[in-house]
């Protein structure tokens, strides 16, 4: 064992043993139960970990073979297969509850106020997040000819990032939450995240460290970002002073207008880091790999990622068009976020151009076609988010279900496509499996998915600029023409087409994950070529 | 720009450094400032710290998620304001960690939805919401009416909120518990002493009809009929308003 793994043990095994404490400490002193049931997770979690530690230390592994640690990417995958269905499953009844409200059952657990975070969360960290964290290993030693660094923090990372996820999706039922929109883990959780967040970017820097390559591929380039800005969004938005270890609540370190501003900091930016800057990301290694083709222009790619890394941050402010926030960051965010569009449809024409030359794939091969059209709902996403966030549109969409359409564009059209597209490209490659099971209910889904994703977010338009016209409606007189209830009648038939539309997205992924299941399960392919392993090692051999 | 950027593609740390540089600007410029800027938050009169009731009621809106449908944030358009009342001021939420001004009304917006109904109303309401407004889509709440409110936990929130800035005196915190008790109570005769620590804007009121019990339901309703009511609006000047 070299002295670089002996410290990352005796580190991993330090986090472990404080993660271990948390969680009794929870248990112990817990006077809620589903708090006291977190605490026996973490401590068994934590616990777990740390017998796999002991166990690799009393008898370490001889050699570490010259081949890609795929192991924990399968993991990875399953992860997100599993939260996927999860969290587009709850995100259906969701939308069932508002065709039909009587199903929401008015029993605590089961209502839209708390199921609605279990859904954000098990799509936004379970499916979006595995499937980075899966790719974003998978990349990170293809493109630097290297195996990932170590080989216990790759564990640590997906362990202790579904343990979070799993503490959250688990807590909302239970009244569990800081009620703060895609931040709603209260502090153990969090703490949780920071652990596992942290171990990511350390294992990312000391997996490039051994890259055979002398560049940095720019699907890393992202990759680091949304990496790194998670950490910053995640430490600052979370501050909070805990009640006590008896509970779960917490109270936010800011209040009011700063803490208005500092979630939309960390919520737009949750789509910008998470759900932009990582699948560029994953766009930028398996659509063109996929195609076969080089990337269009490296320029291009260059005033990409810059223009995103810069540009984002400021634009959350678009949020609170004339709330109490100050003007003056209202329009400042407004005018960061329609210069924004510029690097957006950079990147846009960046992907869509790698595909020429390819362009005949795009009809024989589904996974091409799924991130093809990822990418063009990627353009038409941030077009309307720049659109969105001018103040006079804002004062239609805001508030109403043209956010949710606009927000469901983007994470179903951009972030599902691409990583189904994704998916179906480095399953039989992870597997060695000569491609996917069934190219015919690949396609299934792609046209399911596609019409599912077309109905929900064309429901969302008609009913968000309908409810917005209606609340601004008035008579000759001055008078409202509408009471608020007339505007809530008025979404019926689209809150149905909405739940038609989520089904056939959901029935969609379902088909997809048993496709994926078909695959893992069938034959193997011949041995190895030799540009599947890596290079080397370690550095400098 | 190629030669430079390809220098700087070859070093992982400082590309990670420059990263976390360019990113942390916008916040920098948009965020740090309004803890510095004085007419962030304007002055106005009558804004007071929760009391423990109502703070315990909105630990349960916190609870159940009532942001996911209902916003707090009454915006500066004319149909935002004929529809729910006074635009809302930043002072209206200085006390509110986390804030809850939503991003979505699903149902109207709640920013001053104090003392617009009766406590009935909003019982009944909130047990079964499409019995009082035909159409709603919103679920009931009935299991409010039967939990019995945890007051314990009370002095312990007083003093968190006191930790993140909010000016809750040692005379407060201590009595949190039986201050929630006695603000649901009137027969109990405690007045004087809770508006001689809360002021005279303190609703002393058996919210939820019964009488004998403090629930969860007393809590809510008190937090719901304290919303907007607080800012004495005919005092505030109309240019401390304007930002």
């Amino acid at each position: 064992m070299s002295r670089s793994d002996k410290i990352e043990g005796a580190v991993s095994a330090l986090i472990l043993i404080c993660v271990f404490l948390l969680g009794v400490a929870i248990l112990g002193w817990g006077r809620q139960a589903g708090y006291v049931l977190h605490g026996w997770l973490i401590a068994a979690a934590a616990a777990c970990g740390l017998l796999y530690l002991l166990r690799l230390f009393s008898d370490p592994p001889r050699d570490i073979p010259l081949a890609y640690k795929d192991d924990v990417i399968k993991w990875g995958v399953l992860l997100c297969f599993v939260w996927g269905i999860v969290g587009f499953t709850v995100g259906d009844v969701l939308a069932w509850q508002l065709a039909v409200p009587s199903l929401n059952g008015d029993m605590g657990w089961s209502n839209f106020g708390r199921m609605r975070p279990v859904h954000t969360t098990a799509v936004l960290f379970g499916f979006a997040g595995n499937a980075l964290i899966a790719t974003s290993f998978y990349v990170v030693q293809r493109t630097s000819r290297a195996r990932i660094a170590s080989e216990t923090a790759p564990w640590m990372v997906l362990g202790g990032y579904n343990l979070f996820v799993l503490l959250a999706v688990t807590g909302y039922p239970l009244g569990i939450t800081q009620s703060r929109e895609y931040a709603e883990p209260e502090w153990y959780a969090d703490l949780i995240l920071l652990f596992a967040w942290v171990s990511y970017l350390v294992l990312y820097l000391r997996t490039l460290a051994r890259r055979a390559e002398p560049h940095i591929y720019v699907a890393n380039w992202y990759f680091l970002a949304y990496i790194v800005v998670i950490a910053m969004l995640h430490t600052v938005n979370n501050l909070a002073v805990p009640v006590s270890i008896a509970y779960p609540k917490s109270y936010a370190l800011f209040s009011g207008v700063q803490d208005a501003m500092t979630q939309w900091w960390y919520g737009h930016n949750a789509a910008g880091f998470l759900l932009t800057s990582g699948f560029l990301g994953m766009m930028y290694y398996f659509l063109p790999k996929a195609a076969g083709r080089p990337i269009y222009s490296y320029r291009l790619s260059i005033i990409g990622f810059w223009g995103i890394t810069f540009l984002y941050l400021w634009v959350g402010s678009h949020h609170l068009h004339y709330t109490a926030l100050p003007d003056w960051v209202q329009y400042l965010g407004m005018t960061m976020s329609v210069i924004l569009l510029v690097p957006s449809w950079g990147t846009v024409f960046n992907g869509i151009f790698t595909l020429n030359g390819a362009w005949d794939k795009v009809r024989t091969d589904p996974a091409i076609r799924f991130m093809m059209v990822a990418v063009l709902f990627y353009g038409l996403t941030t077009f309307e988010g720049s659109f969105l966030a001018i103040r006079p549109v804002n004062t239609l969409s805001h508030y109403t279900d043209w956010t949710v359409g606009h927000v469901h564009a983007g994470a179903l059209g951009w972030v599902a496509f691409l990583t189904f597209g994704a998916m179906y490209k480095m399953v039989p490659w992870i597997w060695h499996r000569d491609g996917v099971y069934s190219l015919r209910l690949e396609a299934w889904h792609f046209w399911l998915a596609l019409s599912g994703t077309l109905i929900y977010v064309g429901a969302m338009w008609n009913s968000g600029i309908t409810q917005a016209l209606m609340w601004q409606t008035y008579d000759a007189n001055g008078a409202f023409v509408f009471a608020f209830i007339d505007t809530v009648d008025a979404m019926r038939p689209y809150f149905f087409a909405r739940a038609i539309g989520g089904f056939l997205y959901l029935l969609g992924a379902c088909i997809g994950a048993y496709n994926i299941y078909r695959t893992v399960t069938g034959p193997r392919r011949a041995p190895l070529g030799t540009d599947e392993r890596p290079l080397t090692l370690n550095a400098g051999e | 720009m190629g030669t430079r950027h390809q220098k700087l593609e070859r070093h992982s740390i400082a590309f990670t450094l420059v990263i976390l540089c360019v990113a942390s600007l916008g916040g920098l410029f948009e965020i740090a400032p309004l803890f510095t800027i004085e007419n962030t938050v304007e002055k106005v009169d009558g804004m007071r710290p929760y009391t423990p009731l109502e703070l315990a009621g909105r630990d349960i809106y916190v609870r159940e998620g009532c942001y996911a449908c209902h916003s707090q944030m009454i915006r500066t358009l004319k149909s935002d304001v004929d529809r729910y009342g006074h635009y809302s001021l930043a002072a209206e939420s200085m006390y509110d960690h986390p804030h809850q001004w939503g991003s979505k009304r699903t149902g109207p917006d709640l920013a001053r939805v104090g003392g617009k109904y009766s406590d009935a109303w909003h019982v009944a309401h909130l047990r079964s919401p499409r019995e009082v407004v035909a159409g709603s889509v919103m679920p009931g709440y009935r299991f409010l009416s039967d939990q019995r409110l945890n007051t314990d936990i009370l002095p312990a929130s007083l003093r968190a909120n006191q930790r993140v800035g909010v000016p809750y005196s040692a005379e407060q915190i201590e009595h949190a518990s039986e201050d929630a008790r006695w603000q649901a109570d009137p027969e109990a005769g405690f007045e004087d002493v809770l508006t001689g620590r809360y002021g005279d804007k303190i609703n002393i009121r058996d919210f939820d009809g019964q009488p004998t019990r403090v629930t969860e339901m007393d809590a809510l309703v008190a937090y719901l009929q304290v919303l907007g009511t607080l800012v004495d609006f005919a005092t505030l000047d109309a240019e401390d308003a304007a930002r």
